[in-house]
């Protein structure tokens, strides 16, 4: 198989990412959403280390699953702190910055 | 060693610096007022003590010492020295000033008496600054030390006339006095830089023999005296700048005694005595500096006319007589304008401090309020009649001869315009100064007139209450001065070219026509007789003598409208500048700091409806960005 399908199919991935993110209300919606995106990164990244034959991106991979599964954690233990404060996880609840 | 009269001279210009550092910080010694005096005092006689030695010893050896440290060296090169420059005239100058300044010194105990003890010792400490500024002022070898010194006395004078700095008035003649002599104290500066500029050098026996030597280049030199004059209008009150000295008559009388007759007023006439050889080669400002003089001493002479304040028309006096030294110095005879300085510091001194014994009795300056008063203090009345015949000009008083050296001198300038007015002048003086006699001292005292209606009864109640005669350490200086002005009056009259060599003027006679002496005796008694007829005999009635000079009059006792001139120039012109410049800066510079921070504000407030704090909004933003990214790659790269 070429390189064109994988490429797709991050595309593909990433946009499902993008649109969760966006349209999401509830905070760990989004966190999935984020999730996906970073996974449709991953799967380029070993399509490009498999195309052109470095072991550059399968290395970059694996810091990436690290450091993704370190951001669910943080990102997870953000929310829940949130919801013990605010009692709520909808994004669009939460405007402190608002200017 | 210590027969040298640079020595002696140096200690007498540094015993008074040692009784001011000596008051100056040790403050309980101040402050017990009494001791700090006497203290002050005793500096003061043992400088005068050695100023009378160097000049004994200077008039023997008769050439001049130059004693000097370096001082401000550069680049292996010198740029002033400090010492003393010790000749005639300065050491015949330092006797004047550190006698004035001790019998004014012993003169104040009596009359500061009321004074609480830190003032007093405070006025002690600021007696003792002036005596050295002013020495030092006297001594310089150079005209940097001249200028700093001259500076100093400046301050000194500002603080002795803010003496009394509760009273409003005081603290404003002092700010006057500061301000308007600062203003030719600006002119002294840069004609000595410019002059340095010129020649390469501050000292002035180096410019002296380089003027004799035809060295200094012409071109601009006017310029370089005219600024030096300016200076000395300043310092010495010449029109226009003589505003602040009647002013300055605010601080004790004593104070005027020294600073604003005697010595400090007349350092712009030793000024430019100093530099008469720099003047001799530009006489077109010569010619001014005559004119200058002669009107100065016409105007204040009619302005004396009106005054009733006896301090007012002393100071009007001296401003009219320095005006007759500045005459003198203008026709180009330096040295007959230094003998008058000398001569009208001892009789003005003496008459100053007159004034004050006669202020002291009767509490108050007014003339109206005295008369009568010979009787009651006699011996003020002798020393006060001598010191006024003096200025006069009488034969045997202290002002005769240096008066006709001037008169002399100007005519033989051929300025005739100035010496018209000089004789003017000479008329004037006689009769204001007499006028001021006969009303203070004879005639009946004035509350004894008034009450004269109301029958005897009451009159010796509200008759001036306690005039008597001063205390001893009051009359010991006036008797001082007056034998002083009698023994110069009557050596000069007999034996004038010893007269003139006390001033240190080269032998020589002046071309004084022979009917000069006559004349000017006669201006001078036909003014005493017109005092006498009008205020003594009341032959002519004052009041029509004034109706006759009814504009003048009117004018004079509006100081001819020279106060309020500087008032509408320091009004209109400074004022109004500062407002213009005030709101320029208030709406111009401030104006547009002020929109751009409004725009700025106004902006913000505007914008922050972006920020709505939902994150999906910020996403929907890095979305829109990374297009315009890839749409920004794609067309312009």
């Amino acid at each position: 198989m070429g390189l064109q399908p994988y490429l797709i199919l991050s595309a593909v991935v990433f946009c499902i990412g993008l649109f969760g993110v966006t349209t999401r209300r509830n905070m760990i919606g989004i966190l999935l959403g984020i999730e996906l995106m970073m996974n449709a990164v991953n799967i380029n990244l070993v399509a490009f280390a498999r195309y052109t034959a470095q072991v550059t991106g399968m290395v970059f991979t694996v810091f990436t699953i690290c450091i993704t599964v370190t951001e669910a954690a943080l990102g997870l233990a953000i929310v829940i702190l949130l919801f013990r404060v605010r009692r709520t996880v909808m994004a669009d609840h939460l405007d402190l910055l608002k200017g | 060693m210590m027969a040298n009269p640079g020595n002696l001279a140096l200690a007498a210009w540094l015993l008074p610096a040692l009784s001011f550092l000596v008051l100056a910080i040790v403050f309980p010694l101040r402050r017990l007022g009494k001791p700090a005096a006497w203290f002050s005092i005793l500096c003061a006689a043992a400088a005068f003590v050695s100023a009378v030695m160097a000049w004994r010893i200077q008039s023997v050896s008769a050439h001049p010492v130059h004693l000097v440290w370096p001082w401000l060296s550069s680049a292996g090169k010198n740029l002033a020295d400090v010492g003393v420059l010790v000749d005639a005239q300065s050491t015949i100058m330092l006797c004047l000033v550190s006698l004035v300044a001790l019998l004014v010194q012993f003169y104040s105990l009596g009359y500061l008496h009321d004074e609480a003890p830190a003032a007093l010792g405070r006025y002690y400490v600021y007696q003792s600054l002036f005596a050295f500024s002013m020495m030092g002022l006297v001594l310089a070898p150079n005209l940097l030390q001249l200028f700093i010194c001259w500076e100093l006395v400046g301050l000194c004078s500002y603080l002795l006339i803010g003496f009394w700095y509760q009273r409003p008035s005081a603290a404003r003649a002092a700010v006057k006095a500061f301000w308007i002599t600062k203003a030719g104290d600006v002119g002294l500066l840069i004609g000595i830089v410019m002059l340095y500029q010129l020649a390469g050098t501050f000292d002035l026996t180096e410019l002296h023999s380089l003027a004799a030597t035809n060295a200094i280049p012409l071109a601009g030199l006017s310029i370089i005296t005219f600024c030096i004059y300016l200076g000395a209008m300043g310092k010495s009150a010449q029109f226009p700048f003589h505003v602040w000295l009647p002013d300055a008559m605010e601080g004790p009388t004593p104070v005027s005694a020294l600073i604003h007759a005697a010595t400090m007023v007349t350092a712009g006439v030793y000024l430019l005595v100093r530099t008469d050889w720099l003047f001799a080669l530009t006489p077109n400002v010569l010619v001014i500096v005559a004119w200058i003089g002669a009107f100065t001493a016409l105007l204040a002479a009619v302005l004396a006319c009106v005054q009733d304040d006896i301090k007012r028309v002393l100071a009007y006096s001296t401003v009219s007589q320095l005006g007759y030294m500045m005459t003198a110095i203008g026709a180009g005879v330096a040295s007959a304008g230094f003998f008058h300085l000398l001569t009208h510091g001892l009789f003005k001194a003496l008459l100053f401090l007159g004034a004050g014994a006669v202020i002291h009795a009767v509490g108050s300056n007014d003339l109206p309020r005295m008369g009568g008063l010979a009787r009651r203090m006699p011996q003020t009345a002798i020393v006060f009649i001598v010191g006024t015949l003096s200025l006069a000009g009488i034969p045997f008083f202290g002002g005769f001869l240096s008066k006709e050296e001037i008169l002399g001198a100007v005519w033989a300038g051929g300025l005739t315009g100035p010496f018209a007015l000089l004789m003017l002048v000479a008329f004037l003086t006689a009769f204001y100064m007499f006028r001021v006699v006969f009303l203070a001292f004879f005639g009946t005292p004035a509350p004894m007139a008034a009450m004269a209606h109301a029958g005897h009864a009451g009159a010796h109640v509200n008759e001036t209450p306690h005039a008597h005669e001063p205390p001893l350490t009051m009359l010991l200086p006036l008797w001082v001065l007056a034998l002083m002005t009698m023994a110069v009056g009557v050596y000069t009259t007999f034996n004038e070219a010893g007269g003139r060599a006390l001033s240190g003027a080269p032998g020589g006679e002046t071309a004084a026509p022979g009917w000069l002496t006559p004349s000017a005796v006669g201006v001078a008694t036909a003014g005493i007789l017109l005092a006498w007829l009008t205020y003594q005999s009341r032959t002519i009635n004052a009041s029509s003598l004034a109706a006759m000079f009814g504009p003048i009059r009117a004018a004079a006792l509006r100081k001819f409208w020279i106060d309020d001139v500087f008032e509408g120039l320091y009004g209109f012109v400074l004022l109004g500048f500062s407002r213009i410049i005030g709101w320029i800066d208030r709406y111009l510079v401030d104006g547009v700091l002020n929109l751009l921070s409004d725009w700025t504000v106004q902006a913000g407030d505007e914008l922050r409806g972006i920020q709505t704090g939902k994150p999906q909004d910020y996403v929907y933003g890095v979305g829109a960005g990374v297009l315009v990214l890839i749409l920004l790659m794609r067309l312009v790269f």
